[in-house]
């Protein structure tokens, strides 16, 4: 399922993180889950959050860059190595993964994992294939 | 020792005498040969017959580093091609550099003003000098070479670059004298202590300039290295390395007054100042053929002194530089003004146009880091996006100016906006 994402630059710089925590918090959206991916100088915080639209305006208000980014959820069976299997098939079909996080960590209805890659449509249908 | 006794202790009167004569002459050579300054007369209303000395300079039109550029590349050379041997340019700039040209008879001027120089600094031909200052277009290399072999010293172009070689050298060829930057001397004698080759070295003087220095930094050079340490200024308008140097004395900086006529102005009204209060430099070159120049504004600030000094010279000094009237920086010995930088992104255009100037000093070389707000517009959620990014901003500022750059991409509106003149620079070198 395609889904929106909401990215946020982040100098490398401390209480930033919590800042936008707080902003969020706010404005009353939910965190649903959250990596955090760092280069020497800046980070991109990315996060699945209750209103991806009213959090990007929460936090621009604040001063953030945010930016929505569509993202893949997918469901996957929470057994060993279902993940693996998604990775491969996607793989298989020559297109690039640029990251992966995981939404939910998994349970009886099992586990959503957040992926971006290089072609979100085709990964769609290559997944259903 | 004293190179040329003649020119450098004449009495102010003889000297002022030997300026009036040379202005005159070069008056009627620039009006005769170049259109630029011709123009610029007629427009004041001055003939060359209106100057009958030295003091009749205030007449004179004023030239700046845009009329250098605006009449790139050989606009401003009085003589034909055929009589230039080489030209200079100054680096950092893009496109249009300032270009000067050389007759066969300034490259002997030069090399004589700098034989002075490391004369002053107690050098002559039973020295061995090593050139650590880059060869190139830059005058700093050529210079000092020409002026160390004029002086009849062994000398040893080093360039710059290779400091495991220079230091090696340093100690195999005894050598007792050094022309580079002072940052760079500082970073040899670094390499110089964690070899623990300090006691091996014959090293006695360093003539440093290309960049502004402080009297601590001196110091530390001197102490460090157990010699004496002096300042040599130059710009390649008006010659190079060379214009003036300080004596052992370092009581301020001898001026060539018999080929360089100093003025020092009020930057807002370009009176000129009185002896002692700090103002704009500016030069008149009294004996170049290539490209003479009236009244060129250098935008250092300093002082002039015509007291005699006590190493018996008559020549005027200038006290160490104040700074500049304009907000040019010089960073590894190039020129950078912010205003490249900042054409620079906004021809790029795929940042905000708001950044920082960072400039330091970390192991005595100077860094420049760039901070550049992130633009809406070109925010990637890719690391990878914003990593080519930052090297494609690196890359077109190493263009612009013609060194590398740190580049930091930051948060929107952290770069401070100001209501009145932006603040674009924060130099931590503290050098004054
Ligand atoms: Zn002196």
């Amino acid at each position: 399922m395609l889904v929106n994402q909401l990215s946020v630059f982040m100098e490398n710089k401390e209480g930033r993180l919590e800042q936008v925590l707080e902003t969020l918090a706010e404005g009353n959206i939910n965190i649903n889950s959250l990596s955090l991916a760092e280069a020497t100088d800046y980070g991109m915080l990315r996060m699945m959050v209750s209103d991806p639209e009213a959090g990007k305006k929460a936090l621009k208000e604040k001063g953030f860059m945010a930016r929505l980014t569509p993202v893949l959820a997918v469901d996957v069976a929470d057994e060993v190595g279902q993940l693996q299997v998604v990775l491969t098939k996607i793989k298989q079909a020559g297109i690039n993964i640029e990251y992966v996080y995981s939404m939910k960590a998994g349970g009886d209805d099992g586990a959503t994992i957040i992926i971006r890659t290089s072609d979100l449509e085709k990964t769609q249908e290559v997944l259903k294939a | 020792m004293i190179w040329n006794e003649a020119k450098e202790c004449m009495s102010r009167d003889q000297l002022q005498t030997l300026q009036s004569a040379r202005l005159v002459k070069l008056v009627d050579r620039v009006y005769h040969n170049v259109e630029f300054y011709r123009r610029k007369m007629q427009e004041l209303g001055i003939e060359p017959g209106d100057i009958k000395g030295i003091e009749d300079i205030t007449k004179l039109p004023f030239t700046t580093k845009a009329d250098l550029r605006d009449n790139y590349p050989f606009g401003l050379f009085a003589v034909p091609q055929s009589q230039i041997v080489r030209v200079h340019a100054s680096s950092g700039t893009t496109g249009k550099a300032t270009v000067v040209g050389y007759t066969r008879k300034d490259i002997s001027v030069w090399a004589e003003c700098v034989a002075r120089a490391f004369a002053q600094a107690g050098l002559g031909r039973d020295d061995v000098i090593q050139i650590a200052y880059g060869y190139g277009l830059f005058t700093g290399g050529l210079g000092a070479h020409y002026g160390a072999e004029n002086l009849g010293a062994t000398v040893v172009p080093m360039s710059t670059g290779n400091t495991k070689k220079l230091v090696t050298m340093m100690k195999d060829f005894g050598a007792t004298a050094i022309a580079c930057t002072p940052s760079y001397l500082l970073h040899i004698a670094e390499t110089l202590e964690a070899g623990d080759d300090i006691k091996d070295i014959k090293l006695k003087a360093a003539i440093c300039g290309a960049e502004p220095w402080t009297e601590q930094m001196r110091k530390q050079i001197e102490e460090k290295l157990h010699i004496n340490a002096f300042d040599i200024y130059g710009l390649s308008e008006i010659m190079g390395p060379g214009v003036a140097c300080d004596c052992i004395y370092h009581k301020g900086l001898h001026v060539n007054e018999d080929h360089f006529f100093p003025e020092i102005l009020n930057p807002d009204t370009l009176a000129p100042c009185a002896e002692d209060e700090t103002g704009e430099l500016a030069f008149t070159t009294l004996t170049k053929e290539g490209i003479p120049l009236l009244r060129y504004r250098t935008r250092d600030l300093t002082s002039i002194s015509y007291a005699p000094c006590e190493c018996g010279r008559t020549t005027a000094r200038l006290s160490r530089f104040k700074g500049r009237s304009d907000d040019m920086l010089i960073i590894r010995g190039v020129n950078v003004f912010p205003s490249q930088v900042e054409a620079a992104l906004l021809e790029m255009g795929e940042t905000s146009p708001h950044y920082m100037m960072i400039v330091d000093r970390i192991n005595n070389l100077d860094t420049l880091e760039v901070q550049v707000e992130v633009d809406e517009a070109f925010f990637f959620d890719r690391l990878s996006e914003l990593d080519s990014l930052t090297k494609k901003i690196g890359h077109v500022l190493q263009q612009a100016i013609g060194l590398a750059v740190k580049v930091k991409l930051v948060e929107p509106n952290t770069i401070e906006r100001s209501m009145g003149k932006a603040v674009h620079v924060i130099d931590k070198r503290k050098l004054v």
